[in-house]
């Protein structure tokens, strides 16, 4: 699942939600987790938030009627719900109790949250620099250059006008920029 | 190196544990649970319909495989049951009856439904053989469907299939074979040997000449009968002609 294939997507989302919807996450999940990963600081955090806006895609999905499954603009949508949980998760911190939960050590021995692909310093450092951007820079930034979303998409997940996001991104990459000379 | 250029590089791999929780969280696939059994470990896999499946055996590495290839849905490995079914489970294990342990009847066929349901109404420590929940569930001339559906309980133990045995009054056949058809029937407190002595006689229905009743020999009314007054019949037509009539309990079909 390409973005030029989208349109299939949706079409085998609208016809059998059940059956391709492990596809959907399959091919989205790296780059939702990505982002959400430099937008919230833990990675534990990232991964539940991650879980969570595939649990309320389907939830949403499950609801839409067909016509509207096969108008979505299925990466922004997604980013727009995982833009949403994670400005909430900024706020409240807490994490939602699941019923059923993964035996991951009979999965993927050593997968924990902790085992990150950086150092943790390296997370630690970026966690920092990221976080001092004001909040609509960080996602624009994110999304652009970790996400690789392009303007308008970015533009359809904050609701920001296109030239506003572009603004966004230039202003926050220019401070990032400063950062890495200060060091 | 430019700011972008290390910002792509912090694209990185989902945690493998996200997709599996994803689709237990959203009942796309089954959970599954080692839980101690009857005849040792089982593999326990639920969703929230109930119990879906039961692996008896030590072994977890097919399992997922098998279960996809059954169901059509894969399972994972969970850290426990929720707390409600694990009660539920093991009120059932002590009981060995079915009570109110909820199953995901789903992709079950109608008839299928019915010869499980009838199954756990057999009490344990008793037998009933194919014949008699043909003719229970209505379909008495059903009796090799009936057998198609029991090898294909995906819930033994908790469904006991293992209570049905063949119309001859021999253990018959089990998926995990007729020895562990026979350690589970003996750990309910089941006198396999003389229900296969008495099947090797071709000795199918026990009456009491006190009461002129006839019974399935494992009935809890033929079991209270002494053996001075125990009579022995290898058919209805017979015990019928002799003057007896069917138990109400076990409504003998044999």
């Amino acid at each position: 699942m390409t973005l030029d294939t989208v349109d299939l997507v949706n079409h085998r989302l609208a016809a059998d939600l059940d059956e391709a919807f492990p596809d959907l996450i399959r091919e989205t999940q790296h780059g939702i987790y990505s982002g959400i990963r430099r937008l919230v600081p833990s990675a534990a955090d990232a991964e539940d938030l991650a879980q969570e806006t595939f649990i309320r895609a389907y939830r949403a999905l499950s609801a839409y009627s067909t016509e509207r499954v096969l108008e979505l603009k299925l990466r922004s949508w997604l980013w727009t719900i995982a833009l949403n949980l994670c400005r909430n998760a900024a706020r409240t911190r807490s994490r939602r109790p699941r019923t059923v939960v993964l035996d991951r050590d009979a999965v993927a021995p050593g997968s924990g949250p902790e085992a990150e692909a950086l150092a943790a310093d390296e997370n630690a450092r970026w966690a920092e620099i990221l976080g001092r951007l004001p909040a609509a820079q960080h996602h624009a930034v994110v999304l652009r250059h970790v996400v690789g979303l392009t303007y308008s998409e970015i533009s359809a997940v904050t609701g920001r006008p296109e030239g506003t996001v572009k603004a966004d991104v230039h202003r926050g990459i220019a401070k990032l920029q400063e950062a890495s000379h200060d060091r | 190196m430019t700011v972008e250029d290390n910002l792509a590089g912090l694209a990185t791999e989902a945690p493998p544990a996200l997709l599996p929780q994803v689709l237990l969280e959203t009942g796309l696939a089954d959970g599954y649970v080692s839980h101690p059994g009857p005849t040792g470990n089982m593999f326990v896999a639920f969703n929230s319909r109930g119990i879906s499946s039961i692996f008896l055996g030590d072994d977890p590495s097919d399992l997922d495989a098998r279960f996809e290839a059954q169901f059509g849905r894969p399972a994972f490995p969970v850290t426990g049951l929720p707390s409600r079914l694990e009660r539920s489970l093991d009120r059932s294990l002590r009981t060995r009856r079915l009570g109110n342990l909820p199953i995901d009847w789903t992709g079950m066929s109608q008839f299928q439904q019915e010869v499980l349901r009838k199954t756990a109404e057999i009490l344990p420590g008793e037998v009933r053989p194919y014949s008699w929940v043909a003719k229970e569930i209505g379909n008495p001339r059903a009796v090799r469907a009936v057998g198609t559906a029991l090898a294909r309980n995906p819930v033994p133990i908790v469904v006991p299939c293992h209570r049905v045995v063949r119309n001859d009054g021999h253990l018959g056949n089990y998926y995990y074979g007729t020895e562990v058809k026979r350690t589970v029937l003996e750990a309910e407190g089941m006198d396999v040997d003389t229900l296969e002595m008495l099947a090797g006689r071709g000795v199918r229905l026990t009456g009491s000449d006190t009461t002129n009743i006839f019974c399935h020999p494992t009935c809890r009314d033929a079991r209270r009968t002494t053996a001075r007054h125990r009579v022995e019949f290898r058919s209805e037509t017979e015990a019928r002609a002799a003057g007896y009539r069917p138990c109400l309990h076990c409504r003998p079909a044999a």
